[in-house]
This record gives structure tokens, C-alpha cells and sequence, in this order.
């Protein structure tokens, strides 16, 4: 049962995660964008972990897709226009090497985080540690409080930044 | 192939609750309508059935007969999808809601006949009066609350009409700017509670201080419990808030374009979600089906629904009484007002909790 639920949501997942780049209108993309989030909300489901599942529909699927949804409805984006392999041309080889080689790199690392990652538990047949609220408030606000408040600053100075590039002067 | 008694008694429970989700939307229209009359010293409804009570599936016969209209410059697919989408969102939320103690139907075997007629003596264990009993039951309710937006904002965009598409801005930056201040509410209550599922929170606020006052959060929290009601009548988009379909300035808004049968699925999704304001509002903040004396076993969802039917009363007695807000200052009292006085509240309730403990 688990096994096939893990697949549905997974080629869910995957299915509409292509089909956002595929998307001519803006609207459908954000749209499978917040189906993809939902299916991965499921996978943490299945892998124990309702609390980061519940987290992930409230940011991602709720606030942030929300606000990108708020953009592309205030600029009216239209529908791109099928493209006859001319944007392709217009790149010289420089850029189109530099590409490549960018997509070499991630393939590569892709691979190498693979490798690295702890699945041996997971082979054995263990079931992994399950982590309540309590524990990763504990693990969050002890061992990588550093990173937490680090974040906590980069996004205010982020946010400082945005609202000081779009107010418009009034003297 | 023997049926489990246990599963049957889920199932029906969960079909209880869908059916009382829909019907309370019925009798929500109704109410609505006599309120109003009430408050505006007419009459009301009286002439379908004794007192009007018919008149909620007049209402309903007349939707389903109507045409099905549908503008056509608007986006086929979103457009449909979009009622579908607020009303799901709307009664999933309910799922997680429980609307009473554990029960294993003994009371209601005996009071029914069916211990006497039948010899059912009821379930061989207590199941949860809920459609699901989740641990992390508030963050669930507030992940699909947050998702009821998308309904809205897409009906706003898939109509096409620059009526619905205000409409669908205002829902959804007024769902965004309250949001906050709704989950600062909750955060309050979890920490009283040290749990995010709602029947441990229900049941921390069993008993009485001094013998008489019941062991509500409300008494601990009242500042939360107006910061929840203020965010809840916002996310709702309820009067004085109800920016997304202001008549004055958008026709109806969001939905000016629909009708028949996804217009009225818009208005279930409206309905249900208040009852489940009301709902979640009981269980955090008014003890759920625990009362001021104590009912007997298998009939405290009694004092749940009294509760619940109090504060949708509330809710229509505002939208009659207060007038709507002006949009900016929607957008001044949720972020100037509303969510300093939502993190004050959750900093107040921090400090005690450390200091004097549980």
C-alpha cells in the first residue's frame, strides 16, 4: 500500500513538475507548480513526518505560490507564443557551452549527494527516526541555531532591500 | 467476509459529518436571511413551509434549474475547477475538527432501542468523534484553510471580467495579510496545550478553577480569542470584511460571473468554512463539548453544538450590523493593528508560561 502510494505521488510529483516547464501560460505553470508541492507533501506523509508535511502546504502551497499567483494575475502575463527555434539561435556558442557545462556540473553533483546520502537505514528495513514537533524545535533552536538566525537576518535584509528598491521617492 | 463493527462506526461517522457539514449550510441560509429580517425589523422568509423552513431547498431547486452561463472569453478549465476547489477546500478542513468525546455508542444503542429491539450493546471500543484524528490536526486545518484561497483568486482570474479579477486580488492579499495573525492565535493556544491535536487541547481544558468557572482558554486568552475571530471573519470573507465581493464596488466580485450550480458551490464553500471558524473557535478557545456541568457520557457533542451555533450567530449578527471596512483600512488594521497586538499576545503568554508554568 505504502509502495504504491510512494509511486502515484512520486510520478505525480515528477509529472507535474515537467509540465510546469512546459506550460505556455503562466497561470497553469504556478498551478501544477502548487500540485507538485502537494504531492511532495504526501511523500513526507508517507515517510513519517506529518508536521514538515503541513509545513510544506502552508508556506509553499499557501503563502508563497499565493503571492506568485497575485503577480502573474496583476501583470497579465499573455500567452507565450510558439517559439520556432529562433530564441535558440540567437545565443552565440559561449553562452551555449557555458550552459552545458552548468548542467554537467549539477548533473554531477546530483549524483554525488545521491551517493552520500544515509539510506542504509532505510535498506535495512529500519524505519527512521521519527521526528516529532518537540524534537525539531529542540534540534532547531540548539544544534543549528546559528543557520536558523542566520536565515532569520538574510531574509529580513532581503525584505529591507525589496521595499527600498520598489518605494517610489516622494519628496 | 465479515464487515469490522469498528471500521462501519469510522465510516459512519465520517458520512455523519459530511452530511451535517451540508445541511448546515442550509440551515445556515436560512438563518441568515431571518437574522437580517431580524435586524432590519422585516419578516423574512415565512411564506415556503412553517416559518420559512423550506425555504433553503426552494433556494436550492432554483439554482439547479437555472442556466449554466459561462463568459466567453473565460478560461474553460480554471472556471469550473475554481467552485470545485473553494467547496473541496472548505469541507477538508472539517475533517480533522472533532465534535465530541470518544464514544462507543452504548447511550445512543440503548436510547434508539437498538440494545433492546436488536441486542447491540454498541462498539466493543471507543472511536474518535471526528472524520480523522490527526496529531498535527491544527497545522492540517491550517494548510487547507490557507489552500481555500485558490478558489477565489482563480474564479477571480478565470472569469475574465474586471470585476471578478479585483475581486481575486483582494481575496488574496487580505488572506495573506490575516494569515498571520490567525496562526499567531493558534500558537498561543499550542503552547498552553503543548500539543497540535485538537482533542489533547480540547481535553487540557477540562475541570473548573474554584469549583464553578470552566477551564477555558478563552479566560487565559481572550485577547486570542478576538485576534482568532477577527483573522477567522477576514479569512472567511465575511462582513465587515468581505472586500472580495463588496456590491458597491464589484458587482459581487469574485463571482459576478457565475451561476446555477457553481455559483451556489461558492456559497456552500462560504458557509462551510464559517461553521469551521465556529468549530475550530470551540475547540481551542471554549472548552469544545466540555460545559459548565457536565453532560451525560455520549452526549457531550451537545454543549459543541450549542457553542458552535452561538458564534455563527455572532457572525451573522455582525455582518448585519457592521458596516464594511474601507480596502486600506482592511490592510492598516491587519498589519498595524491586528499582528502587533496577535505576537504582544504570544510573548505575554510565553513569559507566564515560563514563569508560572503549566
Amino acid at each position: 500500500m505504502d509502495a504504491l502510494l510512494f509511486w502515484i505521488m512520486a510520478l505525480v510529483a515528477v509529472a507535474a513538475s515537467v509540465m510546469v516547464v512546459g506550460q505556455r501560460h503562466p497561470m497553469y505553470s504556478v498551478l501544477l507548480l502548487i500540485l507538485s508541492f502537494a504531492a511532495l507533501a504526501g511523500l513526507y506523509v508517507l515517510l513519517d513526518a506529518p508536521f514538515v508535511a503541513a509545513i510544506q502546504i502552508i508556506i509553499y502551497a499557501g503563502a508563497i505560490m499565493v503571492l506568485f499567483l497575485f503577480v502573474v494575475m496583476l501583470l497579465n502575463v499573455p500567452t507565450e507564443e510558439i517559439s520556432t527555434g529562433d530564441r535558440l539561435r540567437m545565443l552565440t556558442a559561449g553562452p551555449r557551452r557555458f550552459g552545458a557545462a552548468l548542467a554537467f556540473v549539477l548533473v554531477v553533483e546530483l549524483f554525488w549527494a545521491l551517493q552520500r546520502s544515509p539510506s542504509a537505514a532505510v535498506e535495512a528495513g529500519q524505519p527512521g527516526p521519527v521526528m516529532s514537533v518537540r524534537d525539531i524545535g529542540i534540534r532547531l533552536f540548539t544544534d543549528w541555531v546559528f543557520a536558523f538566525e542566520a536565515t532569520s537576518v538574510l531574509i529580513l535584509v532581503a525584505m529591507v532591500g525589496a521595499i527600498v528598491l520598489a518605494r517610489k521617492e516622494t519628496h | 467476509m465479515s464487515i469490522d463493527p469498528q471500521l462501519l462506526g469510522h465510516l459512519i461517522v465520517i458520512g455523519f459529518t459530511f452530511f451535517m457539514l451540508l445541511n448546515s449550510a442550509a440551515v445556515l441560509v436560512l438563518a441568515e436571511r431571518k437574522v437580517a429580517a431580524f435586524v432590519q425589523q422585516r419578516y423574512g422568509p415565512y411564506l415556503v413551509g412553517p416559518w420559512g423552513t423550506l425555504q433553503p431547498l426552494a433556494d436550492i431547486i432554483k439554482l439547479m434549474f437555472k442556466e449554466e452561463l459561462r463568459p466567453k472569453a473565460a478560461d474553460t478549465f480554471l472556471f469550473y475547477l475554481a467552485p470545485i476547489l473553494a467547496a473541496t477546500a472548505a469541507f477538508a478542513a472539517f475533517a480533522v475538527v472533532p465534535f465530541g468525546a470518544d464514544t462507543d455508542f452504548s447511550t445512543f444503542a440503548r436510547i434508539t432501542g437498538l440494545t433492546y429491539f436488536f441486542g447491540w450493546k454498541g462498539l466493543a471500543q471507543p472511536i474518535p468523534l471526528a472524520a480523522a484524528d490527526v496529531n498535527v490536526g491544527l497545522l492540517v486545518i491550517f494548510a487547507i484553510t490557507s489552500m481555500g484561497v485558490y478558489g477565489i483568486v482563480l474564479a477571480g482570474w478565470s472569469s475574465n471580467s474586471k470585476y471578478s479579477l479585483l475581486g481575486g486580488l483582494r481575496s488574496s492579499a487580505q488572506m495573506i495579510s490575516y494569515e498571520i495573525s490567525y496562526g499567531l492565535s493558534f500558537a498561543a493556544i499550542i503552547m498552553l496545550a503543548g500539543s497540535l491535536s485538537l482533542r489533547t487541547i480540547v481535553d487540557a481544558q477540562d475541570g473548573y478553577w474554584f469549583g464553578f468557572v470552566p477551564k477555558w482558554y478563552i479566560f487565559l486568552q481572550p485577547l486570542g480569542f478576538f485576534i482568532f475571530m477577527v483573522a477567522g471573519i477576514a479569512e472567511t470573507n465575511r462582513a465587515p470584511f468581505d472586500f472580495p465581493e463588496a456590491e458597491q464596488e464589484l458587482v459581487a466580485g469574485y463571482h459576478t460571473e457565475y451561476s446555477s450550480m457553481s455559483f451556489a458551490l461558492f456559497f456552500l464553500a462560504e458557509y462551510v468554512n464559517m461553521v469551521t471558524v465556529s468549530a475550530v473557535a470551540t475547540d481551542l478557545f471554549l472548552g469544545g463539548w466540555h460545559g459548565p456541568f457536565p453532560l451525560p457520557p455520549g452526549f457531550e457533542w451537545i454543549w459543541f453544538l450549542a457553542k458552535v451555533g452561538l458564534l455563527l450567530f455572532f457572525y451573522i449578527w455582525m455582518r448585519w450590523t457592521l458596516p464594511r471596512y474601507r480596502y486600506d483600512q482592511l490592510m492598516e488594521f491587519g498589519w498595524k493593528w491586528l499582528l502587533p497586538l496577535a505576537v504582544i499576545n504570544l510573548i505575554i503568554t510565553a513569559i507566564f508560561f515560563v514563569k508560572f508554568g503549566s
